[in-house]
């Protein structure tokens, strides 16, 4: 273990590093970039032995990954936004034909209007493709997902594909102290890659067949079963992730919940100004926690459920909208459980969510008037 | 030239009775043989050679979608190079896959230079979904999506050249190919096969449905479109150019085109239009 100061994007790459992936096709945008750029240098320095794809689009990159992971190696990919969207059509088959890629998004904003500054909009919209999708507060939560993302991604019980999520700017380009692990420690965590079903002239199979009515349903079946199952997966190596490494991780963190009165729940790098907020908080009487979600699929309703149901009311946070609907976190914890919910959108295409903002929303929810309130928005502009 | 007799794509697939798509991945694999990973576009080839749980394929094969088949196959071919396996990779993709929806990923696989073979089996049209028209569709076929009527004779636009545009991505070999001479394409896929670096082939490919034949004359059908000049059999080795069969006398562009119901609405002046066209271009290759 080593102590560096590194911004988000330097520490996937890192990871990426110690987790030896044999080919990365890549293709280059903001807030991402810079992560695609220090595995070239990697590459290009010999201290990554991958082949590394120029690839002349997101569509390519995800595409030449899953026929390299068809083919039998470990892969990376990262992206960001309209990269993903426009990766969206092959991330379903990824998933689909059970391949454990792992990808890092910097989340961004998707258009129009055109935005490069952060929100969740990208990955929330993946959320049904299938993807296991861990959710990043800082520096050193990236680098230990990637390594646990291919640790469970490749798992027997799972075989599928795991996207990491690092809000854009807010931790792609923001330094931070961190503990990048030796590569004895990878090694022991995470084992050389072996693949279950790959394209072998020894032993030939067909790979991405056509299926008509009488399989197809079972194919997706499967996808959810390994899915609820990767909760079991992600618990277990996030415990021997622990003993290696002395970090702990569980899929969602509860933070000051017990007796808390109002409990936020949110994702990502705004975990960390709620967690000040809440200090400030307690230490002026107010009961408020965080329930942070670390991992939002599979959606770890239990936990959330057994946080939340405590009589306690709750304001989700959510940097998205489900036009017409409201934030896809908020709906998805309301589906989940019996409290009082509230939902706040807030943050999107790089909006600051300042530490007032977050008293405002404690506020808001202690004396509700909408189920769903816009927070920060210039109403003037509008 | 002593032809394989060994199969890697299986009888019993779901293919129309006179399938040219078959012929050529046939053809195609006997020339490769057992040491080669195949990639499939989303395209009638697919679709009918894999209904799970059977496959036609006796080698490793990989399909993904529609548009990427180059870019998947880039995927495959560095996994392999990374695992120290020297299998071959090839690419099959239907002219829509290859001349419309997979333009652009086939542009980036073939000027990063992986080691793979590209073939694009043209049918001239969506065969798949029905007969719609597409970039590779010729002047004057009526298809479902450019069909005659009383305002119209059917394509009105001359088929895109893709091997010219593989060419000037200064690909090291580039060659045209029809299943009706089998020869001719095999040697052209051995050449792929033995070029260290990408290689592009544009195989040409009769469609009994699309083009309204008889089944049993598919064969005869790709020959009438050599032997008129209709589709020119070539190849770019290192940016050389040479023409591989000469028809010894050119037939008359009628005969192919009144053989098939896609053409069959033409009138004499637009089928002049066509000779014309054809005769400019075969004096242009010296044919």
């Amino acid at each position: 273990m080593v102590k560096k100061v590194f911004t988000s994007n330097r520490a996937v790459a890192e990871a990426v590093k110690l987790a030896k992936p044999q080919v990365v096709p890549v293709y280059p945008i903001t807030p991402q970039t810079t992560i695609s750029e220090y595995l070239a240098q990697f590459v290009a320095d010999g201290d990554l032995k991958a082949e590394y794809i120029r690839v002349e689009s997101e569509h390519s990159a995800i595409s030449a990954a899953l026929g390299a992971s068809g083919a039998g190696v470990r892969v990376f990919s990262a992206t960001s936004s309209q990269g993903l969207a426009l990766m969206h059509e092959i991330l379903f088959a990824a998933a689909g034909m059970r391949s454990p890629i792992v990808l890092v998004d910097a989340n961004r904003a998707l258009s129009a209007p055109l935005s490069i500054w952060n929100d969740q909009q990208d990955t929330i919209s993946e959320r049904d493709s299938g993807w296991l999708q861990i959710y990043a507060e800082n520096a050193q939560e990236a680098l230990d997902a990637v390594l646990i993302a291919y640790r469970v991604a490749e798992d027997r019980d799972v075989l599928l594909p795991c996207m990491v999520c690092i809000d854009g700017y807010f931790l792609t380009h923001t330094v931070e102290p961190l503990e990048v692990p030796t590569q004895e420690e990878v090694d022991r965590f995470l084992p050389s890659y072996n693949p279950y079903a790959f394209l072998d002239t020894e032993n030939p199979m067909s790979i991405g067949t056509f299926t008509d009515p009488n399989y197809y349903m079972e194919a997706r079946y499967a996808i959810e079963v390994a899915m609820e199952k990767s909760k079991e997966v992600l618990a277990k190596a996030n415990k021997e992730f622990a003993e290696i490494f002395g970090r702990e991780y569980d899929l969602v963190e509860k933070y000051r919940c017990d007796d808390a009165e109002i409990i936020i729940v949110a994702m990502g790098s705004v975990c960390g100004t709620i967690k000040d907020v809440i200090d400030s908080l307690r230490e002026e009487g107010e009961k408020v926690g965080l329930l942070k979600i670390r991992v939002f699929r599979p959606f770890p309703r239990e936990q959330i459920k057994e946080v939340l149901e405590n009589g306690s009311k709750v304001a989700v946070i959510d940097k998205n909208i489900s036009f017409g609907m409201g934030g896809v976190l908020y709906s998805n914890i309301k589906a989940k459980t019996n409290a009082d919910v509230y939902g706040f959108i807030a943050g999107l295409g790089g909006r600051d969510i300042t530490t007032e903002y977050v008293r405002e929303i404690v506020e808001k929810t202690k004396n509700p008037s909408r189920e769903i309130e816009w927070i920060g928005l210039k109403k003037e502009e509008v | 030239m002593e032809i394989s007799e060994k199969e890697f794509l299986a009888p019993g697939h779901r293919a129309c009775a006179g399938c040219g798509a078959t012929i050529g991945v046939r053809l195609a694999l006997k020339a490769l043989g057992k040491n080669t990973v195949a990639v499939s576009a989303t395209g009638c080839l697919e679709v009918i050679t894999t209904p799970y749980p059977e496959t036609a394929w006796d080698i490793p094969w990989i399909h993904v979608a529609f548009e990427n088949a180059a870019a998947v196959a880039s995927g495959v071919e560095r996994a392999l190079k990374s695992q120290g396996k020297d299998a071959q990779v090839v690419a099959f993709a239907g002219d829509g896959g290859t001349a419309d929806i997979g333009l652009q990923a086939l542009s980036g696989a073939m000027e990063r230079g992986h080691n793979l073979i590209y073939i694009c089996y043209d049918n001239e049209a969506y065969m798949n979904t029905g007969v719609q028209r597409s970039g590779a569709t010729p002047y004057g076929a009526s298809t479902t999506t450019s069909p005659h009527g009383k305002e119209s004779f059917g394509e009105d636009k001359p088929k895109k050249n893709i091997p010219m545009i593989m060419a000037a991505h200064g690909v090291p070999y580039v060659a045209t190919a029809s299943i009706s001479y089998p020869e001719d394409f095999i040697k052209k896929v051995q050449k792929a096969k033995d070029i260290d670096g990408p290689a592009y082939i544009h195989l040409h490919q009769p469609c009994t449905t699309g083009w309204g034949y008889d089944p049993s004359k598919t064969i005869e059908l790709g020959r009438l479109a050599v032997e008129t000049g209709s589709w020119i059999l070539y190849e770019i080795e290192d940016g050389d150019f040479h023409v591989t069969y000469r028809p010894a006398e050119r037939k008359v562009v009628d005969e192919y085109l009144l053989a098939q119901k896609r053409f069959k609405h033409l009138n004499e002046e637009e089928r002049n239009r066509i000779q014309k066209n054809v005769d400019a271009i075969c004096t242009e290759f010296k044919i």
